[in-house]
Order: structure tokens, then C-alpha cells, then sequence
């Protein structure tokens, strides 16, 4: 315990801009960027095995904590980032769409696991085929089950999608088509 | 709550018990306190659960017709997605089925290491199902404690087959290799550093008075009531039945062993909590004696028809080539019959009913899933009882989704 | 332990020779053939004076070539008391799908019915609530019978003309 070390606190660099004697000038887009990346809250849906490995990416020895994702959010309202974890069977479809729906703009989906991905092995009747089919995801991480390491990556790659993306992206064209293209209604 | 009030939001009018209203409360499939996909229908008066209405089949993955698409070897890693938090019992059990079908016998050797596997997985799921009773009675300590244990007992698995979660461990006629001198070196570590973070896991709760007060009395069930429910496992002994399959019905060499089987009295939350912290304690014991008295052997049984021949073998001489082929593209010949064997996975008894035509898959396999047996006596153990114990009552029995639906 | 086993059938024959169509041994568990209209009083006779208070398993087997007997319910009891187990099979027609519903002896059968009723149809007569229990309700097929597949028919990304199925 004690006063805490200066050189074990990583902070987090400054987007690229202008500096001078008592300012910094630069974009929006990259400060908002930069304070969404670090602070998302992630949504588990954890349905199967995949789950168990989010357990051990939660806990303790891998502490997902560290990159500025401590809280979990059980409502899907205050979630920006859905992780969908384990088989999605076709019951539990309408039901994933439904809290896709729920959560807020700016949200991005993570799809955890060869099920949840494209079904993985249980290329059957009841299963579907890949979350991808009813609702957008942005990362894909592979494995039955992924290693804790590759759940980690995973969540990486979106706060680097979440740090680059333009503040416009989610009022153009191109995202109410893709959104269209899901059923989903596109909010106001 | 004036009238004004119920008319604009009717939600709130379900708390209001005055007027004796019943409110329909729906807990799930993807409520974070559940752990797992299931939903509850509860009707409930206040805070008091008049019935429930449980739906289950949210992950359901048709592993039975599954099954009947796949080579014996290949049935294995379906296995694995049963109760995926001891996936090795499931293995072992899918491997002496084949193996009691076929006739093989095994060589001591491969039925002690067995026991070492199983008894490490059943520590695995008693330690999560034990650490999340503590996270729903508020106590978060626990479990990242013994997650950290847990990773150690994964670590082993993973020196042994490579995997940490769904191992698809050893081989139907044995394992695929030895234990390594770095497994037993992991295994001997754990043996004596475990006891005294598990007795601190055990300080921190079995004796702590707001964590008896949440859990005794929650959920019980009686003997009677759980043997006409089909339980087994220790959500059975905490009902104070003996019932194990190790003892009753010993395989893998189980009666070589000494052991107790811990029983409870009342069957409630605290019960099966208790039973599950003592077996552990046993397994313990158990992976200690087998230890010590593993013999000299073959880590696998003579069965080419089973047993991957070594690589370079398969290079070099022809019968190699020949066998490592016909296991490659499942095209073992397997005798026709019909044979069931169960094991004592970390919810109860796991059987498997197995029908076999002769050809190369089987033709009906069947799970005796203890999960979706005794799951189904939940609305009646939480009648009357709050929705926060409930919750205590899902997580103590130990539901796991994958083996619920199958 | 063989002996216990051919005493036990031996007087279970003895008691119900009308129910019991032939016995044999599957491996380490004795096997009755029974005929369904003795099958209720059976069960009961069996779990009040033979001891066997546990149903472990409940199953179905499809056989489509077997005409005039396709389904196959089996049934696994236990007797803790011996440490005998018993399996029951009763052969039904596809036309006349109906088993009595063992509710009322062991509460384990409620879903494991619903579960045979699921996958293969299965009516159990006096059942309290049959119901689908896996698959959704919207479901128009018992998808564990031979003639379907296993795969989900409806989908049309795996083009066959690329993947040689």
C-alpha cells in the first residue's frame, strides 16, 4: 500500500495537435475518441463455455480491469460494448437482437468463440449460424474457447476501433443501411 | 399510490401488496444473477415468489443428433460442452463408454491417472459453483481468490492435453501421452499449497455469520422430494442421501481408494455448499492417493484400432499407416450393443446410453444429463420464498446451461 | 451380481407374466421387453415392492426400418437398496405414438418427457403438461427422428456446388 508509484500509472498519450504556452488545440473526434476507448463498459452475454473463460478474463489472473474496463454493466442501457460469449441458439436470437437494441449509440459488438461467430461445430438445426445474422459485429476473436490472452485482444481492437472512429459514422448513410439491413430501427 | 400515480406507470403498481396484487416478474434468460441462460416466470406477491415458470433450451445445441453424425473419436469434444466446468470427467465418461462396449481393458496405470484428472476437474467446478455462491451473497473476495486457484488446476490441464476449458483429454484406450515430470511437479505443488488458500477461501465464509444467515434455510428440499426429482450428486448428499456413483458403482479403480462422501441434512443452500467445500477436501485426498500409489505401466491399453500409433511409426511401417488412417476417418468397426455407464461428474450421475449399429457412429446416443433431471424441481424448492434467495438457490445447485440443454 | 440380476427377473416374471415379453442382459444391465398395456401397473409394482425408487434415465430410440414397432421407450431404473439397475423397453408404432406418462410415479420423468416429446413426438398420455422444452415452439418437426436432418435445412450459405456435399 502506500503512495502509489508514478512510473507503474500509465497515462494515456495526447492525440496529435497543436501545443503551445497554456493551450492545446486539436480535434474532437480524437479527444472523444480517446476518453470512449478508455471507459467502455462492457455488456456480458455470457451464455456458454466462452462465458467461463470471461470468468477467468475478469478475474484475478488476467484482470481485464487494466484497460479501463472495470465495470461491467449488466443493463444493456449503459453498455457500450456488447460481448456476446457462447452458442446463440435460434431461441435465443430474437432475445440477443432485443438488448442490441437497447444499449445506446455510440455500441460496438464483440463476438466471442467459433459458436458465436459461425456456430462453430454445432453447425445444426437449433443453432444459429453466427451472431452476424442478426446483429452487426465489429471483432471477431476465434477459438473454442479463446484463451483469456485472446478475449483481451479482442477487447483491444475495439478501444482501437472506438479511438479511431469519426464522430460522423453513426449519423451517415452507410451505418442506417447496414442497420437497415438487420431489421434494426435506426434511433433518432 | 394514488390512482394518478398506477395509471402512468404500471410497473409500479406490481410492488403495491395492499391490495393483495400478484405481479409477473421475469428473470431472464440473460439476468446477470442467473448465470447462464434460463428464464424464470415468477409470479410474485412483494418479495414472495408465488410459482415459477422455468424455460429452459436457450442454448440448446442438439448434441444428441449430433452425436449420431460423428466417429466414436470424434464424439469427444462434443462432450467437452456439457458442463464445460469439468470438461475432463465429461471425456473420461464418454471413453469408458466406448471402452466397456468395445471390451477394453485398461492397464491400472491409465484408470489412476484418470482418477488424478477427475478429481482435479470435480475441484475445478466445486470451486466456481462455491465462489459464486459467495459473489451472490455479496462476498466478491472468494472468488477472486479461488479463480486464482483455479487457473493453477487449468495450468495442469493444460501441461497434460494443451487446453485449459474444453480439454478433449486422454484417448479412448488411455491418455495420449505420459504425465509429464513437469505435471506431477504442478500437481505435488498444488497438493500443498492449496489446502491453506482453500482453509483461507473456508475462514472467509463457511463460519461467517452474515453468510450463514443469507443461506441456511434457502432452498431446501428433502430427501424424499430429491431422490422423486432424480437428483443425484451433491445436491443430493446435502439432502442427506449417501448416493455416489464412484461408491456405489466403481469405475476407473475408484475402489481402490479411501474416501468419505460428505452428506448434509436439510438439503438447503448451506448444505450443498458444505458438501461441496468437503468433497473437495476428499478429492484432495483422493489425487494424494493415487499419486502415491500409481503403478508401473503403459499410459494407454493395447487397442491399435483406438490408440494413434506413434508418428514416426506412421512413416515407417505400413500397419501404422493402416490404423492411424482408419481412426483418422473414423472408420473403426465397433461391436453392435447397447451399454450405459455413468460417472460421477461434479453435478451428479453423467451416464451415457449408448446404442451402436456396428458402423462408424453410433446410432443413438443418449445423455443422462444431471442438470436438466434436477433443474426441474426449482419452482417448487423456491416456493414462498424470496426472489434474493432464488438466486442463491439457482447458483447452489449448480446449474450449468451447456449440460441443462444439451 | 449375475445371479441377483436373473432372481430379480426371474420373479419379476413370475409376478407379471403378461407384461413381460422377453428379457436379455445389455452388458452389466438386465433388459425387459414389456408390453404397453401392463407397462403402468408394471412401473408401479416395480417401485413399491421391487425396490427400484430411482428413475435414472428416460429415453427414445427411432428404428424406421422396424415396421409396426419404430419407437423404442427405454427406460433406466435403479434399485439403491440391491444396487440393481433395470432397463425397461416398450416398442410403439409410429401411428399409435402414445406411452402412459410415469409422472405419477416419479416426479424425474415430467421433463424428461417433455424432452422425448420434443425430439421424437412422443404422446404421453396423462402427462401433466406436454410441452415442447428445447426446441422453440414454433418448431414443425421432432428433429431427433431418422428422416431429418441434421443440419438446418433452410439455409442456403453452403452452396453445394463448391463444397461437394
Amino acid at each position: 500500500m502506500g503512495e502509489i508509484k508514478k512510473d507503474m500509472v500509465e497515462m494515456k498519450e495526447a492525440p496529435e495537435g497543436y501545443e503551445g504556452r497554456g493551450f492545446f488545440a486539436t480535434k474532437l473526434d480524437s479527444v472523444i475518441g480517446m476518453a470512449r476507448s478508455n471507459s467502455l463498459w462492457p455488456l456480458p452475454f455470457a451464455t456458454s463455455c466462452c462465458g467461463i473463460e470471461f470468468m477467468a478474463t475478469a478475474s484475478t489472473n488476467y484482470d481485464l480491469a487494466r484497460f479501463g474496463m472495470e465495470r461491467m454493466s449488466f443493463s444493456p442501457r449503459q453498455a457500450d460494448l456488447l460481448m456476446v460469449m457462447g452458442t446463440i441458439a435460434k431461441k435465443m436470437g430474437p432475445i440477443l437482437k432485443q438488448v442490441y437494441d437497447q444499449m445506446a449509440e455510440p455500441k460496438w459488438v464483440i463476438s466471442v468463440g467459433a459458436c458465436a461467430s459461425s456456430g462453430g461445430i454445432f453447425d445444426t438445426y437449433s443453432v444459429l449460424q453466427g451472431i452476424d445474422n442478426v446483429i452487426p459485429v465489429d471483432v471477431y476473436v476465434p477459438g473454442c474457447p479463446p484463451r483469456p490472452e485472446q478475449i483481451l485482444e479482442g477487447v483491444m481492437k475495439i478501444q482501437e476501433l472506438a479511438k479511431s472512429e469519426s464522430l460522423r459514422r453513426r449519423n451517415s448513410d452507410e451505418y442506417k443501411r447496414m442497420l437497415e439491413g438487420y431489421n434494426i430501427e435506426v434511433s433518432k | 399510490m394514488s390512482e394518478l400515480e398506477k395509471k402512468e406507470n404500471p410497473y409500479l403498481v406490481s410492488s403495491d401488496t395492499i391490495d393483495g396484487e400478484i405481479a409477473t416478474l421475469n428473470l431472464g434468460p440473460t439476468h446477470p444473477a442467473t448465470h447462464g441462460v434460463f428464464q424464470n416466470v415468477l409470479q410474485i406477491d412483494g418479495e414472495k415468489i408465488l410459482s415459477a415458470e422455468p424455460t429452459i433450451g436457450y442454448i440448446h445445441r442438439a448434441f444428441e443428433k449430433l452425436a449420431e453424425r460423428r466417429p466414436f473419436n470424434q464424439i469427444t469434444p462434443i462432450t467437452d460442452r456439457l458442463n464445460y466446468c469439468s470438461s475432463p470427467i465429461n471425456n473420461m465418461g464418454w471413453h469408458m463408454t466406448v471402452e466397456k462396449l468395445a471390451g477394453i481393458k485398461l492397464p491400472k496405470k491409465v484408470e489412476y491417472m484418470r482418477v488424478v484428472i477427475m478429481e482435479l476437474a470435480r475441484i475445478a467446478d466445486h470451486l466456481v459453483c462455491n465462489s459464486v455462491i459467495g459473489v451472490d451473497t455479496g462476498a466478491l473476495t472468494g472468488f477472486t481468490f479461488m479463480f486464482q486457484q483455479r487457473e493453477l488446476i487449468y495450468d495442469m490441464f493444460e501441461e497434460v492435453c494443451g487446453a485449459r476449458l474444453t480439454t478433449n483429454i486422454g484417448r479412448i484406450g488411455g491418455f495420449e501421452r505420459d504425465f509429464s515430470p513437469k505435471f506431477i511437479e504442478k500437481v505435488e505443488a498444488f497438493l500443498k499449497e492449496f489446502p491453506a488458500k482453500f482453509k483461507e477461501f473456508d475462514n472467509l465464509l463457511t463460519r461467517n455469520r452474515i453468510f450463514m444467515d443469507r443461506v441456511i434455510g434457502a432452498g431446501p428440499i428433502s430427501a424424499e422430494d430429491a431422490i422423486d426429482y432424480g437428483f443425484t450428486g451433491p445436491n443430493l448428499r446435502a439432502a442427506g442421501v449417501d448416493y455416489d456413483v464412484r461408491v456405489m458403482n466403481p469405475y476407473s479403480s475408484y475402489e481402490d481408494f479411501e474416501f468419505d462422501i460428505p452428506v448434509g441434512k436439510d438439503g438447503d443452500t448451506y448444505d450443498r455448499y458444505m458438501v461441496r467445500q468437503h468433497e473437495i477436501y476428499q478429492s484432495l485426498s483422493i489425487i494424494r492417493q493415487a499419486l502415491d500409489k500409481m503403478p508401473e505401466g503403459d499410459y494407454h491399453a493395447d487397442v491399435p484400432d483406438f490408440f494413434l500409433p506413434e508418428k514416426e511409426d506412421v512413416y515407417t511401417s505400413m500397419e501404422a499407416l493402416i490404423y492411424h488412417f482408419k481412426i483418422v476417418m473414423g472408420e473403426t468397426s465397433i461391436p453392435a450393443g447397447e451399454v450405459y455407464h455413468a460417472v460421477e461428474g461434479g453435478n451428479g450421475e453423467l451416464g451415457y446410453h449408448l446404442i451402436s449399429d456396428g458402423g462408424r457412429t453410433p446410432y443413438r446416443l443418449h445423455f443422462r444429463r444431471p442438470c436438466f433431471i434436477y433443474y426441474q424441481a426449482y419452482p417448487e424448492m423456491i416456493k414462498g420464498s424470496l426472489i434474493s434467495d432464488a438466486v442463491l438457490t439457482l447458483s447452489s445447485l449448480n446449474v450449468i446451461a451447456g449440460e441443462l440443454d444439451a | 451380481m449375475e445371479q441377483k440380476y436373473s432372481t430379480i427377473i426371474d420373479s419379476i416374471k413370475v409376478k407379471h407374466p403378461d407384461a413381460i415379453i422377453s428379457a436379455e442382459q445389455l452388458y452389466d444391465i438386465p433388459c425387459i421387453h414389456v408390453n404397453k398395456e401392463y407397462m403402468k401397473a408394471l412401473v408401479m409394482d416395480l417401485k413399491n415392492n421391487f425396490g427400484f425408487n430411482f428413475l435414472t434415465d428416460l429415453t427414445v430410440i427411432h428404428y424406421p426400418d422396424n415396421k409396426g414397432n419404430e419407437l423404442c421407450g427405454s427406460y433406466l431404473f435403479h434399485n439403491w437398496v440391491d444396487n440393481v439397475r433395470l432397463r425397461m423397453k416398450v416398442f410403439i408404432s409410429t401411428e399409435d405414438n402414445h406411452l402412459p406418462s410415469l409422472v405419477g410415479a416419479y416426479k424425474a420423468a415430467n421433463w424428461l418427457e417433455r424432452e422425448a416429446f420434443d425430439n421424437f413426438g412422443i404422446k404421453y398420455d396423462e402427462h401433466p403438461d406436454l410441452r415442447r422444452i428445447l426446441n422453440m415452439d414454433e418448431m414443425d418437426y421432432h428433429p431427433l427422428l431418422k428422416q431429418y436432418a441434421l443440419e438446418d435445412e433452410s439455409r442456403r450459405d453452403k452452396d453445394d456446388t463448391f463444397f461437394g456435399r
